[in-house]
């Protein structure tokens, strides 16, 4: 074996090179660990929504709760089932939601797809989370709603505001946070705006308070033999995990395409620079070889080489990424087209996958010059000037 | 009676360009005894490198019989050779080769890491070739820090602290000066002398190859003459 240090200094004596090389895949990798820092964000923004004890309802065959709908019998059925808990108040914990989809114009102007729920008084129960950051609840029967702070902040909306939801006109009474991507979403009323909406005694939702996540999965089965229900079942965290991987999935897709596009460039300039390193050092592999280093060696020499400087790239390219972890931003969920605002988060996945990639395009550029630089003859190489 | 170290026998190589074949060499027949010193001389072109690249083990003959160290070279495959190189051959180049990111020593140590062999076993071979060639107080500089006689010294260093059976030297002094190139054959003489090391070296220089024991020439690819040559410091 070539003494490694042979390895490194040579990167170090053409650090010119080197460094624009390390820069081409160090931005390659900047950009790879931010997309999956925006999935990872998505995923964890829905990630924090679930309770694990309650069971959400939907029509069969739906994938998200504005898809689904059915009638009041249906709802009935489902809050009298075995299993389901009671509030302190001794009312059933449950709450039937409807949920649609409105069109709002956000602070610059441009519109997006705002999540708008009804929600029965057992909604607040079933979820202890829920936290009235400014002003207060709504109160049912007086056209009040409450909208999520990050959603408020992005729309410009703020307690006392007015806004039209489907017939009537609806007074924001207080800002909430604490329940996951819920904050991206405006509450109301379950029937008020049921009202508004001509959606009266229809649900698109139920939920379900189960005492704990075993009893949660054996309300499930309940659900599921009720012969007359044509619904569906799942957890809080099964749903959403479904909905994170719809949207998250479609930035791992677009990320990896970006990334596999680029990393086949920064594979030519790592190639190149190993090329030009093979070229300027011939007769210093001569000189190996008459030494008694064989082809391996040298070729391993160089191959280490370029994968040095794809993870010395990598590193690179993931300080880079670190500032990304604090920035905030929205998007829409693609299965709801709705906003949900999250944070990026550069997770040490993220990172690794970064430094895997950079590590990839080194082995992939060095590996032709390596092997070039393997195959000459001695005395052609000694030849060289 | 010395053991041979190099026989050739009827040596032939060619080199295909374009159309026709460029002989290099033809039929060369030499032996050289163990312990001899041994001068190749001959115009540009005749050959010489050719020949010592062919003894080196790092050029394939193209027929003929050729024996280095009682080892038929030519049967040897590509790594069982590198690995005959590391243990038989030291080779000392016009331009000394040396490598630009390693230290004197580092330079000196590199053939060395080849072998099975403790750092501090290395480091007592380095630290002895280094003083043998006078640079004891050099092994932190790096080439470029040094001078060109220096920096033959250095590699003649590198040559010997394998021990090799055989030292090649292709125009060892054709890029110094007279006194550097004076040293370098001072250091080459008293290497055949004191340790007894077989030396051959091409050289363009009379003086230089009047220093060896034995005078080869060259022409056209074909031994010419063999002669004895002026013997030491004649
Ligand atoms: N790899 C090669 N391919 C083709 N021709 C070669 C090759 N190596 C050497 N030759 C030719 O073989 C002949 C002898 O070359 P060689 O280098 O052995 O000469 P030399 O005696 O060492 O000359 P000099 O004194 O200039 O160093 C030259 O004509 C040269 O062009
Ligand atoms: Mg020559």
């Amino acid at each position: 074996m070539i003494p490694i240090k042979y390895t490194y200094r040579n990167l170090f004596e053409r650090r010119g090179v080197a460094f624009m090389t390390l820069a081409s895949i160090g931005f390659v990798v900047l950009v790879y660990i931010g997309v999956l820092a925006l999935a990872g964000g998505l995923r964890a923004a829905f990630a924090d929504t679930g309770d694990p004890s309650v069971v959400i309802v939907m029509r069969d065959g739906t994938r998200a709760e504005m898809e689904s709908s059915y009638a009041q019998e249906s709802h009935r059925l489902l809050t009298a089932m075995p299993g389901v808990e009671r509030t302190a108040d001794g009312d059933v914990a449950a709450s039937g939601e409807t949920v649609t989809i409105q069109i709002f114009e956000r602070v610059d102007g441009t519109e997006t797809n705002v999540m708008v729920r009804g929600v029965e008084p057992g909604g607040f129960a079933i979820r202890p989370a829920f936290e009235i950051t400014e002003g207060r609840r709504f109160e049912p029967g007086r056209g009040e709603i409450v909208v999520g702070r990050s959603l408020a902040g992005r729309l410009g909306l703020r307690v006392g505001d007015e806004r039209e939801l489907g017939r009537n006109t609806f007074r924001v009474v207080g800002l909430f946070t604490g329940v996951g991507a819920h904050g991206s979403e405006i509450w109301g009323d379950y029937r008020d705006l049921g009202d508004s909406f001509r959606r009266s005694g229809y649900y698109s939702s139920t939920r379900l308070k189960a005492a704990s996540p075993a009893a949660a999965r054996d309300l499930i089965e309940t659900v599921k033999a009720e012969q007359r229900l044509q619904v569906q079942a799942l957890t809080e965290p099964e749903y959403y995990e479904l909905q994170s991987e719809t949207s998250s999935g479609q930035f791992i897709i677009l990320g990896n395409v970006l990334a596999v596009l680029m990393a086949v460039g920064a594979c030519f300039a790592a190639a190149n620079t190993m090329y030009a390193q093979v070229a300027a050092r011939a007769r210093e592999i001569g000189t190996l070889r008459a030494l008694g280093f064989k082809r391996r060696s040298i070729m391993g020499s160089f191959f280490l080489e370029a994968v040095l400087l794809g993870v010395a790239a990598g590193g690179f390219g993931a300080l880079l990424a670190l500032p990304l972890n604090a920035i905030q931003t929205g998007t829409m969920n693609q299965v709801t087209f709705s906003e949900i605002t999250f944070q990026l988060r550069t997770t040490p996945f993220a990172m690794f996958s970064g430094i895997f990639l950079a590590t990839i395009t080194g082995v992939l550029g060095g590996l032709l010059p390596a092997f070039g630089a393997s195959r000459q003859k001695i005395t052609d190489l000694l030849r060289e000037a | 009676m010395a053991e041979t170290v190099v026989q050739l026998r009827d040596v032939t190589k060619n080199y295909r360009r374009d159309a026709f074949e460029l002989k290099v060499l033809q039929g060369i027949t030499l032996d050289v005894e163990a312990g001899d010193y041994v001068a190749l001389m001959g115009p540009s072109g005749s050959g010489k490198s050719t020949l010592l690249n062919l003894l080196a083990g790092i050029d394939q003959p193209t027929s003929g019989e050729l024996i280095v160290a009682g080892q038929q070279v030519s049967r040897l495959g590509e790594s069982k050779l590198a690995l005959w190189r590391q243990r038989h051959i030291g080779f000392i180049f016009q331009f000394y080769n040396l490598i630009p990111v390693l230290t004197a020593y580092e330079n000196v140590e590199l053939p060395l890491t080849l072998r099975k062999s403790s750092r501090a076993a290395r480091r007592k071979r380095v630290e002895t070739a280094l003083s043998v060639v006078g640079l004891q107080n050099r092994m932190k500089h790096y080439p470029r820090q040094l001078s060109g006689g220096q920096e033959q010294r250095v590699a003649i260093a590198r040559a010997i602290v394998t021990d090799p059976t055989l030292l090649l030297a292709d125009e060892p002094t054709g890029d110094l000066d007279a006194e550097s190139g004076g040293e370098v054959l001072d250091l080459l003489g008293q290497l055949n002398e004191q340790f007894n090391k077989t030396i051959l070296m091409v050289t363009h220089d009379p003086k230089a190859a009047a220093r060896a024991k034995r005078l080869v020439r060259l022409d056209k690819g074909r031994l010419v003459a063999s002669a004895p040559g002026g013997g030491t410091g004649a």
